[in-house]
């Protein structure tokens, strides 16, 4: 093979000039060498029978002993060299599986892909970012025949694939509701039983399902243990916490949802989220609730997607660009 | 961040005693610990979260599974020494209403 006849041609050359003159530069093509054996995958057992070849070629009187025992060392790099094939193989199984996740990542992206619907009395912004490859965060946008819009976020308790598997029937079971208006918590019950019918036991849900009817203004929300989101009041210039209280989906198939009516005056906004907005964590603890109203607030001039865009950004610098859990933000805000 | 799971048996009660962060990595060695005995016949389940400094809803997660099958097994299931941050965790998920939940230590406990 000729790289490996060259490999040969070069050991010689950098050995027989370190034995020479034992100088750093020398020392120095060592090191070339050594990274150019790993990239042309010679073991370290091929490495010493180079070296005794080439000393012989070097140095013919050398002794007959010190020769042998170079087959002694060579012996004992063997294992070395099995070792090293492993980890080769190893690597390159890891690789696959790396692709394998990017392309069902992909998968699932187009899956629980929704479309953000363009109304006229409401401006809506939404993000949504895995903390790794695959997200157990999804959010669901739908407008009825009637107009309304149906807004739907949910959070798998469980993170990485198994979570983002989950959210796929989620998603499904969404599409499969009976086409009629999507009362919020006849859409949770469902979806209840859904989940405690289907999933692990150990997996549950949070979700929180909201309907806004632009005719009345009224939004109706109900929860299923899900992070509560905020309300911002136009008229007093204030937030505070969107509360609704509800176990979260797949615990007990009888559980009953509470709805909440809300009317939306011009300039008010609703802001929903998952834990990971919440439960981002700096160097300094947790963020608390407050710091997040503040964000909202200096970007609150902002059209309602670059507001998401935007404090997304700010909190993912606040954890060093670490996101520790899924990250979903969504904004709705009244227009005036 | 690593996690100690000290498990107590008084005669038909365990006392679990946790002590350090339940996330994701966390989470399997305390399902590991806990479901063998929440699997037990009329079990009562006493954890004691005192020494919890951090949990996500991993744990949350873990905690519910248990609390199924002691409640299956016809078994009592109580949680102690909770934080507010994770008093509010349960609170939120609508957990609180169903799961015992005693905010101090005392009473049945040293």
């Amino acid at each position: 093979m000729d790289n490996r006849e060259n490999m040969e041609k070069k050991y010689l050359e950098a050995l027989s000039t370190y034995l020479k003159d034992q100088n750093e530069q020398a020392l120095y093509q060592g090191q070339k060498i050594s990274r150019l054996h790993i990239k042309y995958n010679i073991s370290p057992e091929e490495i010493i029978s180079m070296h005794k070849n080439n000393l012989i070629d070097l140095y013919p009187d050398l002794p007959e002993k010190v020769v042998d025992s170079f087959d002694f060392l060579l012996e004992v790099m063997m294992g070395y060299g099995i070792a090293y094939r492993e980890h080769q193989s190893l690597r390159h199984q890891q690789q696959e599986l790396k692709t394998e996740i990017e392309i069902a990542a992909n998968v699932q992206h187009t899956l629980l892909e929704t479309e953000i619907p363009d109304i006229k009395s409401l401006e809506i912004g939404a993000i949504s970012v895995p903390a790794r490859q695959m997200n157990g965060d999804y959010y669901h946008f739908v407008e009825d025949e009637n107009e309304c819009i149906g807004v739907g976020i949910a959070d798998v308790i469980g993170k990485g694939i198994p979570a983002a598997l989950c959210m796929s029937m989620i998603k499904y079971a969404m599409d499969s509701l009976p086409e009629h208006r999507h009362e919020p918590n006849s859409v949770l019950e469902s979806l209840n039983r859904v989940v405690e019918h289907n999933v692990d036991p150990s997996m549950f849900i949070t979700m929180f399902y909201g309907l806004y009817d632009p005719h009345n203004r009224q939004f109706s929300y109900a929860s299923a243990g899900h992070e509560p989101g905020f309300y911002y009041d136009a008229a007093t210039g204030t937030f505070s916490d969107l509360d609704a209280k509800g176990l979260l989906l797949g615990v007990d198939k009888k559980t009953r949802y509470r709805q909440y009516e809300k009317k939306v005056n011009g300039g008010d906004m609703i802001i929903l989220l998952s834990d990971g907005v919440t439960e981002c964590r700096t160097n300094d603890g947790f963020i608390e609730r407050e710091t997040l109203i503040g964000f909202i607030k200096k970007n609150m001039h902002l059209q309602a997607q670059e507001m998401v865009n935007n404090i997304y950004k700010q909190l993912e610098k606040m954890q060093n660009f670490q996101l520790r859990d899924d990250f979903t933000l969504i904004i709705l805000k009244s227009k005036v | 961040m690593n996690i100690t799971v000290d498990v107590n048996e008084l005669n038909t009660e365990f006392i679990v005693k946790l002590k350090g962060e339940i996330d994701a990595y966390t989470a399997p060695k305390l399902r590991e610990s806990l479901f063998p005995i929440s699997e037990r016949e009329n079990v009562k389940i006493i954890i004691d979260l005192t020494e919890v400094s951090y949990m996500d809803s991993t744990g949350l997660g873990v905690f519910v599974g248990a609390f199924k099958s002691v409640r299956a097994n016809n078994g009592e299931f109580t949680l102690v020494g909770l934080s507010e941050r994770l008093r509010r965790l349960f609170d939120i998920t609508g957990l609180a209403d169903i799961i015992d939940i005693k905010s101090s230590t005392e009473g049945g406990l040293e």
